[in-house]
């Protein structure tokens, strides 16, 4: 769907193919469903009132759908927060002071976290009505998908090349001209790309944030999550069986039908040149080739042309500045004023929050949950350690052969889009068939999901290695240890490094679900801070989930800054 | 004749830190023409880019004032279009949509606009590309399309930085004479166009007038009307009198320049002064006069790498100039391009030490530490009260070379530090 200057002699000469009847009919479909799914939405509720969940397989297309919309509509809402408040940051000095570092830390915190938070919020704020578990559901969908697309957007606003900037300022673009004619298009890679992971992740929380039990209340939204939830519940494994099939069906149509015609349609926006698309997609060969929807393409890009252009916009014919005079030291004092605010709010937040945990609990507690972090980490430590040793050569090994590679990544990028949370089920039962140990089993569940950007990364870190630096390898003899030493660990260490830090923040989400699993009535927990939150959460006492997540984020910042960035900086420094 | 442009008094000052301040442009004075070409000649660090973009509202002088049509310029104007040296198309849009851009800007209406960016494209040859993206076109056809999105919001004046310096020499002589062609012959006569560049023969094939600027700080050197009617052969003996003349302008050292720790040591890697060296002493041998342009032409150098070469041969006492302005190698020269490589590096580190204070510091500074080493970091603080951090990194950078080359001190990359020792 190229934007492209709109031919009127396309329209005298179209003439529908079967392509066209094909792609209308599938577009209707996929509106039809979604409207449809829009209007159960907010259908009336009572809390407490049991939502009846249907485990038979036919149910699941209609679940899906709901689980769906809800992360189509979340990630609306985390592009207008991108385009707003990530352009505020990268604009303003003042304003990124404050935004970077509170992104940067909740970035941090657990996605499930934000759900255990907020529900009760929004729960009265729609008394009546399921729009209120449903917000909150989408609410904790939004913070696992805003913060890259927020980071990526902002990264590429601060680094549009100042020769681009010239020339909208020397051919006079409106800032509202430069924001979509410039910034945008050349943000736009990194945004579909964060995009698509962004939807890729948040299928893992979704499935988590559907079926919740809060204060004592087990709220279920119809959707996979519930049924999951359901199926558990009623150890039934059939379901299970039929909802990871399904699951599976979705993440493949997804990325057929989304993720490659997206990210290869955004290549071109790539300013590098000569570079050839890596993506190929065979959705947007067809667009291509049918005539209606390109019209429609077309349409949508004199639409754009027109947006761009409204004339409320445009720069003012009589080119005086509308300079609002405001005296220096004016501006001054509210920048002053605005750190002070930032500053005042930030510490009555602080001191509310300890008073608030103080009152409710004790040093002890405190010292308790700082004791099961400390237990997450080991977990978490052990398992990125078994992962890389598994997937480091098997990594390299791919990397080294292009074709395998191709297919490689292509089947690791469905495995991560998976929601592993599905499969939990079945290694509980066999962990409770055999009677292992599930405080030393559980940390495999955690890194199932994650485990994928470590191949990724090692794949991806051997492939760049060109092919003459190889046949000098080969040359000079170096083989062996010496050829691991000396030619590929140096290649692969900072590929490495970014996989293992993307690893290590997954397996930090994952330990809320992983640590606690359930199966029927019997119940498995691990003592770490995971189920920890867990367990509060469903207590509802939430100083003691304000104090687990603020634990938990202190962990990650510290492991974060102390740890990864210094690696990560000593890797960079070599490439 | 209507002044288009007239520049008082620029002067621009570029804060390097709280002490320390650069003059980058000082006293330019002139005015531009309607209808006029004119070359903007000078080596990097002159000013000329810099100076366009005061010209074209991007950047604020210290003092001085740009008046376009008697109004000061303070911001980009209508009338005024640039072309980059990079070419800066917009990679996602169309030839046609990067054309339209600046109309866009303007709210002109689509219908109008299109049909006046397709004439622009029509004009420039470019025809049949339109609905191309960047990508797919070569160097020279982007560079096209920049020189059509700036014709097509009609300028008064068209500001060129370096436009052609990013093409390779037959692809950029042919846009030239295009260019040239469509200025001479269309109703674009009326006019202007200022072309900053290093490049001394595209300057005299170019323009009706030549302002060679001085550097360090740029000023106004010398103005020259180049009175040949076009198109210019560049073979004519007239033509290469100008090309030696600007040669020999700019060559010519002016000033004594104070050299301390604090001296802007311009980019000039070893084997690049060896290279030079070399060619001078074969030339000298042969009895002939050490002529720059023809040299410059043998070793691929422009005219940039070359002044800075010669700057530091000078320096160096390597080379020097005769009395009729031309140059050729010194005693110590002589003794160093006979030498082999052991013994050019021994007279190289000698020299480095007498002529260069800044690898003089470096290696005394090592000697004072009882540990025989200092951090890179210690010497950059010493060059922060005349250099820009930038600059103080790239200056040290070539003095780093220079003595690991000279076998006057050793570094580590790692610990960015200075020391003595050789590597194990």
């Amino acid at each position: 769907m190229k934007l492209r200057i709109w031919h009127s002699y396309q329209i005298a000469t179209w003439q529908p193919n079967l392509w066209d009847v094909v792609a209308v009919l599938l577009l209707f479909l996929a509106f039809a469903f979604l409207s449809w799914g829009a209007t159960q939405m907010t259908a009336p509720y009572q809390m407490g009132e049991a939502l009846a969940v249907n485990l038979s397989p036919s149910a699941l297309p209609y679940y899906i759908l709901r689980t769906i919309l809800r992360m189509l509509i979340a990630m609306f809402f985390a592009l207008f927060f991108t385009f707003t408040l990530a352009t505020l940051a990268a604009k303003n000095k003042h304003a990124r002071h404050v935004i970077i570092p509170i992104i940067d830390i909740l970035q941090s915190v657990p996605v499930l976290g934000f759900l255990s938070i907020t529900i009760v919020g929004f729960i009265s704020l729609f008394p009546n009505s399921l729009l209120g578990p449903e917000c909150a559901a989408i609410f904790a969908i939004f913070t696992c998908q805003a913060w890259n697309i927020f980071l990526g957007f902002y990264q590429s606003l601060r680094t549009v090349p100042p020769l681009f900037e010239e020339t909208a300022h020397v051919f006079q673009l409106s800032p509202w001209q430069k924001f979509w004619r410039l910034e945008v298009p050349f943000a736009l890679p990194s945004l579909i790309w964060n995009m698509m992971i962004s939807m890729s992740t948040s299928w893992f929380f979704v499935v988590a944030s559907e079926a919740i039990t809060v204060n004592k209340e087990k709220i279920l939204l119809p959707g996979i999550g519930s049924y999951i939830g359901v199926a558990i519940m009623h150890q039934d494994i059939a379901a299970i069986v039929y909802a990871i099939i399904a699951m599976i069906i979705v993440i493949l149509l997804y990325d057929q039908l989304v993720f490659r015609p997206l990210v290869n349609w955004s290549e071109k926006f790539k300013s590098g040149e000569n570079e050839e698309p890596q993506t190929q997609s065979w959705i947007l060969r067809f667009l291509h080739r049918t005539r209606l929807l390109k019209l429609i393409g077309e349409l949508f890009a004199i639409l754009f042309d027109e947006f761009v252009n409204l004339s409320f916009f445009q720069r003012k014919k009589s080119r005086k500045t509308i300079s609002l005079d405001i005296p220096p030291f004016i501006l001054k004092f509210i920048v002053y004023l605005w750190y002070f605010v930032i500053i005042t709010l930030s510490l009555l937040g602080f001191i509310l929050l300890m008073h608030f945990i103080y009152q409710t609990t004790s040093l002890t507690e405190i010292l308790h949950v700082f004791t099961l972090g400390f237990y997450t980490t080991l977990r978490i430590m052990a398992v990125v350690i078994v992962c890389s040793v598994i997937w480091v050569p098997i990594g390299i090994w791919v990397g080294l052969r292009p074709r395998t590679a191709h297919y490689v990544q292509a089947i690791a990028q469905l495995f991560s889009a998976f929601p592993m949370n599905l499969l939990f089920p079945l290694v509980v039962i066999w962990i409770l068939k055999y009677k292992l140990n599930f405080e030393i089993w559980c940390a495999p569940l955690m890194i199932l999901g994650p485990q994928w950007y470590m191949l990724f990364n090692i794949i991806a870190g051997t492939s760049t290695i060109p092919q003459n630096l190889r046949h000098a390898a080969k040359n000079f003899g170096v083989t062996g240890f010496l050829w691991f030493r000396r030619f590929i660990f140096p290649v692969v260490f900072p590929y490495f490094i970014t996989g293992a830090i993307t690893t290590v923040g997954g397996a930090w989400n994952a330990t809320i679900v992983a640590e606690i699993v359930n199966w029927g009535t019997t119940s498995l927990k691990a003592s770490g801070l995971g189920s920890y939150i867990t367990q509060v959460t469903a207590q509802g006492s939430f100083a003691k989930v304000a104090l687990g997540l603020g634990v938990m984020c202190l962990y990650v910042l510290f492991f974060d800054h102390l740890v990864w960035q210094p690696l990560y900086n000593l890797a960079a420094k070599r490439t | 004749m209507t002044n288009l442009i007239e520049l008082r008094n620029i002067k621009k000052i570029f804060k390097k830190s709280e002490k320390k301040e650069l003059l980058v442009l000082d006293q330019i004075n002139f005015n531009i023409h309607e209808g006029e070409i004119i070359a903007l000649l000078g080596r990097s660090g002159s000013g000329k880019s810099t100076l366009l973009r005061i010209i074209a509202g991007l950047t604020k002088p210290t003092a001085g004032e740009v008046r376009y049509y008697e109004k000061p310029v303070l911001e980009p104007a209508q009338g005024i279009a640039m072309v980059f040296q990079h070419f800066a198309l917009m990679p996602w849009l169309t030839i046609l949509e990067n054309v339209s851009l600046g109309l866009e800007a303007l709210g002109v209406s689509k219908k109008e606009s299109r049909q006046r960016a397709l004439k622009a494209i029509d004009l420039i040859g470019l025809d049949g590309f339109e609905s191309a993206y960047p990508k797919e076109l070569s160097g020279g056809m982007q560079q096209r399309v920049g020189i059509a999105r700036a014709l097509v919001v009609e300028p008064k004046l068209l500001l060129m930085d370096e436009a052609f310096s990013a093409l390779d020499i037959l692809t950029a002589e042919n846009l030239r004479d295009d260019l040239l062609d469509l200025w001479t012959k269309s109703e674009f006569k009326k006019n202007s166009i200022l072309l900053v560049t290093h490049n001394i023969e595209e300057a005299v094939a170019f323009a009706d007038r030549i302002i060679v600027m001085d550097y360090n700080p740029g000023r106004v050197r010398s103005i020259l009307h180049i009175d040949l009617p076009h198109p210019r052969n560049s073979g004519s003996k007239k033509f290469q009198g100008y090309v030696e003349l600007i040669y020999k302008l700019m060559t010519k050292t002016t000033k004594a320049e104070i050299i301390d720790i604090g001296y802007r040591i311009p980019e000039a890697p070893v084997t690049k002064l060896m290279g030079l060296v070399d060619q001078i002493g074969e030339v000298q041998k042969a009895h002939k006069t050490i002529d720059l342009p023809t040299i410059a032409d043998d070793l691929l150098l422009d005219i940039d790498e070359l002044l800075s070469l010669t700057e530091i041969l000078k320096l160096l006492q390597f080379i020097k100039e005769t009395p009729e302005g031309n140059i050729e190698l010194t005693e110590a020269g002589l003794q160093f391009e006979k030498a082999d490589i052991l013994l050019r590096k021994k007279i190289f580190s000698t020299h480095l030490l007498i002529y260069i204070p800044l690898t003089k510091h470096i290696y005394t500074k090592i000697h004072d530490e009882p540990s025989r080493r200092i951090s890179k970091a210690q010497i950059l603080k010493d060059l922060s009260a005349y250099l820009s951090e930038e600059e103080a990194q790239r200056v040290i950078n070539v003095a780093i070379e220079w003595g690991r080359y000279a076998e006057l001190f050793a570094y580590d990359d790692n610990a960015e530090e200075l020391n003595l020792e050789n590597p194990i």
